[in-house]
């Protein structure tokens, strides 16, 4: 007796390549699945492909006259190394830093800043650093689980103070916020975070030297100091150190070293003394 | 590591959570509120997920709002913790959040209440709970000295006891805690116990 094998028959053979998967039932609202025989397996695949990508070294921290923003520019793809920009102007007095993949950084970042731009407009005034964060925060957490790679800090001075009542979140701060964002939908408000594979190196730099009345020649000394660090040990980090200054006007770039000539500004090459000296043997 | 752990004494309930946010071996910061006031008499202390635990801890606060908002009345603690965990059970098999609660509150005619619910949507009323690492140390301190009734001075000293414990037996010991207690007088912070404190900021 020949079974009835038709209901095990798959429905792409009667659709065309592009058309809903699902055929005739109505389907949820969603996005064009890629042409494969394993979706998991090829999910795992390209969020395994990001994951080293957070090969960076990326720092800011709060003091009296605002937040110092800093970065390294190295990107590599296996054996191939270049460089990327990784502080990420989203508007004139906020700044975003890149960790993981770039293509998700800039993109949501510039999405990022459009909303910001929306909500100017809607309300007549600048979104506060709170705010941006928190709009970033909501549209990475939505993605959960998608593959979607980004460790950020949303940097900027805020100009106006919005209190809120007891109960609910704390106030906008007036003057300079930091807040780190991450692809899991994690938010942190600080004074200083840092981001990347080098930031445990950068870390120990930036807790030493760090003191909340630096000045501001000080403050960006110490920024590219711990980035360079951070560049000597560790290997995914590299190439140019930039660093910005958010002050009440908005940010302005302030350096762009970059890191080999860094090590002999910091370490210059000292001739050292001869122990012994060969001398011409006298003779034949 | 996240260490949070509540007990219920006379007329108050007190809970304790630790105060690190960690990623892998960093610790990003380590005064991170981790108990949300959720209304005037009801906190809610929660470890997990880091995304998870603010966007989970704030629906609830909101919806709970909203309801008063709506109804003129606030919600008991037994019917806010029957909210939050109808939530997880529903997102249990949909997308879950890995967020576990304990949700603490007093009613005028009930009295304290604290509420033990894990992320997989259990809920049991308890007099004391923990959850994390801690509990290992924490929950056998306090079954042996928690006695019914307890007065907040004997309550803050078993509190201590339990996280002098934690600091020394756990081995990612969190440096920092919050204390936030719950009475007929409101929800309110407590103290901080800290033992490794940030450079110091002046306060805007």
């Amino acid at each position: 007796m020949k079974l009835d094998t038709s209901g095990l028959e798959s429905f792409s053979t009667l659709t065309a390549p592009g058309d809903d998967v699902v055929g005739e039932f109505s389907a949820p609202p969603s996005f064009q699945l890629p042409n494969s025989n394993d979706f998991d397996g090829f999910v795992k695949e390209a969020i395994q492909m990001v994951k080293p990508a957070k090969g960076t070294t990326t720092l800011a921290f709060i003091f009296k006259d605002g937040v110092i923003v800093a970065a390294d520019s190295r990107a590599s793809m296996g054996g191939y190394i270049y460089s990327v920009k990784k502080i990420i102007e989203i508007n004139p007095y906020m700044l975003g830093t890149m960790a993981g993949g770039a293509a998700d950084c800039q993109f949501w970042h510039r999405n990022l800043g459009i909303k910001c731009r929306l909500h100017e407009l809607a309300n007549k005034r600048r979104i506060s650093v709170t705010g941006a964060s928190k709009l970033l925060a909501n549209i990475l957490y939505s993605y959960r689980g998608m593959g979607l790679s980004v460790g950020t800090m949303i940097a900027g001075w805020d100009e106006t103070v919005i209190h809120m009542s007891n109960y609910h979140m704390a106030f906008a701060q007036l003057g300079p916020s930091l807040y780190y964002v991450d692809s899991e939908g994690g938010r942190l408000k600080g004074t200083r975070f840092s981001v990347g594979s080098g930031s445990p190196y950068a870390y120990g730099v930036l807790d030493n030297g760090y003191r909340y009345d630096l000045s501001v020649e000080e403050a960006v000394e110490l920024g590219r100091r711990a980035i360079y660090h951070a560049t000597f040990r560790d290997g995914a980090s590299g190439g140019v150190v930039s660093v910005y200054h958010v002050g009440p006007e908005g940010w302005k770039k302030w350096t762009g070293d970059d890191v080999g000539d860094l090590h002999y500004q910091y370490y210059p090459v000292v001739p050292s003394t001869v122990e012994q000296e060969m001398v011409e043997a006298t003779g034949a | 590591m996240e260490c949070v752990f509540g007990l219920v004494g006379n007329g108050f309930a007190i809970v304790v959570a630790d105060t690190s946010a960690v990623h892998s071996i960093l610790v990003h910061k380590s005064n991170e509120d981790k108990i949300m006031v959720l209304d005037s008499h009801k906190l809610i202390a929660a470890s997990g997920e880091p995304g998870d635990r603010v966007q989970f801890t704030e629906y609830i606060q909101k919806n709970v709002a909203l309801y008063q908002f709506r109804n003129g009345i606030p919600l008991t603690t037994a019917a806010a913790a029957n909210f939050t965990r109808g939530e997880l059970a529903t997102a249990l098999r949909k997308n879950p959040y890995f967020v576990n609660v304990l949700l603490a509150g007093y009613d005028k005619e009930t009295g304290p209440s604290l509420y033990y619910i894990d992320y997989i949507a259990t809920m049991h009323k308890v007099d004391k709970g923990a959850f994390g690492y801690g509990s290992y140390f924490s929950l056998s301190m306090m079954d042996r000295h928690y006695h019914s009734g307890m007065s907040v001075e004997e309550a803050i000293d078993l509190v201590d006891k339990c996280i002098m414990e934690i600091r020394s037996r756990l081995v990612v010991a969190p440096p920092n805690f919050v204390i936030k207690i719950v009475d007929k007088d409101g929800a309110r912070q407590y103290a901080w116990r800290e033992s490794v404190k940030d450079a110091p900021v002046p306060s805007a």
